[in-house]
């Protein structure tokens, strides 16, 4: 099945010559939630912008089920709903009419009764008729997604959904997201929380600096994660890794100090008693031995400063 | 077409309008009693007939003019600069909508307001003066022209303003005089011929000529080049908006 939104050498370059989006290639599957991480400033905002419509991509094509975002953007931008980063609500607007207003903007016909629907789920009918400055912060992010879903998007943009939304209302927007997702919207979200991204996400993909430096299933990153790093300390550097104890699971510090041992805390063996007296048989002194998980936030962290190394 | 969204985009601008209908009526209606009593009874008493009308009567055209260009402009400069300034602007570019709807929608709705204040402005003159209106198709046409030509422009000047103080300034710095100096209180051929000369390039002249035009027989420009002056400034201020929206000045980055 071909990509419900694919996205093709795009770049963005603001008049003041900053480049927010360096060459960007993604391809997002129909019905998969897909989790872009990244720090601050990486692109995120701009990339999901650039797909949206609202800013020009300098070069590069963006096609949502087939249809370019440019050439053919009314076809393209019906099928995306947009939930932005920051709170934008006229503020003496009532819930509902703001609700129905995004819906017929959208070139769809007066649906009350879904309306009704999306107000329920995202437990706002009580309030349906306050003006939204009345409302809690929280309250005006879900004002946000029921804009968003009233014109029943097949494909929904959540630009950090949960920044600055408390543990309950982070928890029902995940439910949200697994609701939506059962009905076979697919979904894009950013956000800097990893514990979101692991909650929530099938894939994940990794921005920095313009560029997408990742983009993997989270399943497999999680493998990853189950693996554990034992780093032998020597007393003395070596230069190589002596014969008997070479193997896949073994490397040598760059500095050639320590020898780091990587294997997988749930298998029966560790192999960890076997590579310290292979180590003794070699030779080797011990200084110290130190265990580390790699996280998410780990190889998360890794990227991100590779990609901001010159 | 994407009628539905041309239809939400009116509607929802014009429930705006409605939640603050009070003050959108008493504002235009007292200020405009204000000007009858000044200029037509105090003043006006003193001041011969004007092209064969009463001075108070004189007025009135210019007086609606005055009412609508100023609240075209306002309200449609603040219709599209408030969605600008708040960041709800996002959803317009992000639907499937063209120029043309958008455009549709924030001036037709703001075109409607000012309309209404000019049928009110109308409705207070009668109460004030003896008023008989020889071409009234004319002069509705005129008057709705009128509307839609400034809250085209109206809706330019909320674009381009990127604060709430440049949003006054070219209605206070442009606009008001223009209004002012094109004969909303006096006939052109008052003036001293110079000014006459210098006055054909005020195209708010050839609108309140025209207006008036439609309420007495008389014009200070003939008919046919008051028609062709407002049609060359609407499609003037069109094809602005269609290049603002081509190029995305000042909307989209």
């Amino acid at each position: 099945m071909p990509p419900i939104v694919e996205i093709t050498a795009l770049r963005k370059a603001y008049a003041s010559g900053f480049e927010a989006l360096k060459g960007v290639d993604l391809s997002i599957e129909e019905g998969e939630i897909l989790a872009l991480l990244g720090p601050n400033g990486a692109g995120k905002t701009t990339l999901i912008s650039t797909v949206c419509g609202i800013t020009t991509a300098t070069s590069g094509t963006v096609r949502v089920a087939g249809h370019d975002t440019v050439e053919d953007f009314r076809a393209a931008r019906s099928m995306i709903g947009l939930v932005p980063q920051e709170i934008n609500l006229e503020p003496f607007e009532r819930v509902k009419n703001t609700v129905r207003f995004s819906r017929g903007l959208f070139g769809k016909s007066p649906n009350p009764a879904l309306i009704e629907k999306i107000l329920r789920q995202l437990s706002l009918w009580d309030k349906r008729d306050s003006q939204i400055r009345e409302l809690s912060g929280g309250m005006k992010r879900r004002v946000l997604i029921a804009k968003a879903l009233s014109h029943e998007p097949r494909v929904l943009f959540l630009d950090e959904p949960t920044a600055g939304v408390d543990v309950e209302l982070r928890r029902d927007m995940w439910e949200i997201v697994a609701d939506l997702k059962r009905d076979g919207v697919t979904i894009i979200l950013t956000t800097h929380y990893i514990e979101e991204a692991e909650a929530i996400a099938d894939r994940i993909g990794v921005i920095a600096a313009g560029e997408i430096l990742l983009v993997e299933d989270k399943d497999k990153l999680m493998s990853r994660m189950g693996k554990k790093e034992l780093e032998v300390q020597l007393s003395e550097p070596i230069s190589d890794i002596p014969a008997s104890l070479v193997s896949d699971a073994l490397r040598l510090k760059a500095d050639g100090t320590a020898l780091i041992y990587t294997y997988d805390t749930k298998s029966e063996r560790t192999g960890i008693t076997q590579l310290l007296s292979d180590v003794a048989a070699a030779g080797l002194v011990l200084r110290d031995v130190v265990t580390r998980q790699s996280s998410l936030e780990d190889i998360f962290v890794d990227l991100v400063s590779e990609g901001e190394a010159p | 077409m994407n009628w539905t969204a041309v239809k939400s985009i009116y509607v929802f601008e014009m429930a705006r309008f409605f939640r603050t209908i009070a003050q959108s009526f008493i504002s235009p209606v007292l200020s405009t009693s204000l000007y009858f009593v000044v200029f037509g009874a105090a003043i006006g008493s003193r001041i011969q007939e004007v092209e064969g009308v009463t001075y108070a009567a004189f007025i009135v055209p210019g007086l609606i003019m005055l009412s609508v260009i100023t609240q075209s402009i306002s309200n449609a400069s603040f219709g599209i600069y408030f969605p600008k300034f708040i960041g709800t602007i996002f959803e317009l570019l992000s639907a499937p909508v063209n120029f043309l709807e958008i455009v549709m929608g924030y001036v037709g709705a703001a075109a409607t307001k000012a309309l209404f204040i000019g049928v009110i402005i109308l409705a207070t003159a009668f109460l004030f003066v003896d008023l008989q209106i020889q071409h009234p198709f004319a002069m509705v046409g005129f008057l709705v022209l009128t509307c839609i030509s400034f809250s085209l422009m109206g809706f330019i000047i909320g674009i381009w303003a990127g604060n709430f103080e440049q949003l006054q300034l070219v209605p206070l710095l442009i606009v008001t005089p223009l209004v002012f100096l094109g004969g909303s209180f006096y006939s052109i051929s008052m003036l001293p011929p110079v000014w006459q000369i210098i006055s054909h390039f005020n195209p708010v002249v050839y609108l309140i000529s025209g207006f008036r035009w439609s309420f007495f027989g008389a014009a200070d420009v003939s008919i046919g080049v008051s028609l062709f002056a407002i049609a060359a400034f609407t499609a003037l201020c069109l094809s602005v908006i269609w290049w603002i929206f081509k190029t995305g000045w000042r909307i989209r980055q």
